[in-house]
């Protein structure tokens, strides 16, 4: 499959994501697009690993090119599990405060 | 046009149709399900890719863990009823556009890109997804950062339990 059908797949849900942050004001919707954008991201960066060793395997048959950046997607899901719980702390203690999760009312992060 | 690519087109389309349902759901419980079909079509995407460890942890993580978390907290807050308040057209118009100029210069880049041409990804074959190369690179050259996530990890699960303490 040629890589630029990858890209603009991914581009597509990535802009999606961001027309998601822009557009929404319900503050767990706005975490969710985000977390659509990092999918993106890493459906990217395995695309683009299996294009590295495919083109690697033709020099050498038992090369492991390409291993990087599979082990770079598992590391973002591990960062991304790690933000998800301490981002959702602070959604529920926005709301416990302010019985909304308007994201207009951090807009100044001060009262 | 053989099975993968239709493979390939089809879950094209369930991820970018069930991308854009995400947004335009008024419930968030809705869009935290559609968002879980978006996780299942990449995890289709990676075993097309013959990236097999990546396509479970993603269903675990992903689609079985955050999601979770997500419908615990919107459940918590009882959030399911319609509560955000409508908010201006242009403002929404404003967005959109600018998610969509964004979209466009970047096909534009990416049409125009002479090292791009020619390449692929390969499909189906190549082993570095399976789970023994994936385990070699990260207990051997990768094993401090493999570390360090851990204490990532207690720390987050720290900061969690202080942030959403009550008093």
């Amino acid at each position: 499959m040629p890589i630029q059908y990858y890209i603009y797949f991914s581009l597509a849900l990535f802009s999606i994501g961001i027309i998601g942050v822009l557009t929404r004001r319900n503050a767990i919707i706005v975490f969710m697009c985000v977390e659509l954008m990092l999918n993106a991201v890493n459906l990217l960066l395995v695309a683009f690993s299996k294009m590295h060793h495919g083109n690697a395997l033709l020099n050498n048959p038992t090369s492991t090119a390409g291993v990087e950046g599979q082990l770079f997607v598992f590391f973002i899901m591990v960062v991304a599990a790690a933000e998800v719980s301490v981002g959702l702390a602070i959604i529920v203690m926005m709301y416990r405060n302010t019985h909304s999760v308007d994201i207009n009312f951090l807009n100044r992060l001060k009262n | 046009m053989d099975t993968i690519q239709i493979l390939f087109f089809s879950l094209s389309a369930l991820a970018l149709f069930s991308a854009i349902m995400v947004l335009v759901s008024k419930n968030p419980v809705h869009s935290v399900l559609w968002l879980v079909a978006v996780f299942f079509a990449i995890s289709g995407h990676y075993i097309l890719l013959n990236a097999q460890f990546l396509a479970i942890v993603n269903l675990i993580v992903y689609a079985g863990a955050i999601m979770v978390l997500f419908l615990f907290v919107i459940m918590l807050m009882n959030l399911n009823a319609d509560a955000e308040p409508r908010k201006n057209w242009m403002m929404k118009l404003a967005g959109v556009v600018s998610g969509g100029c964004f979209l466009m210069v970047m096909v534009s880049l990416v049409r125009q890109a002479t090292e791009l041409s020619g390449k692929a990804a390969l499909m189906k074959t190549g082993e570095i997804g399976l789970i023994k190369n994936l385990g070699k690179a990260l207990f051997s050259d990768f094993v401090i950062p493999f570390e360090i996530s851990s204490v990532l990890f207690l720390s987050a699960m720290v900061g969690a339990v202080v942030i959403g303490k009550k008093d």
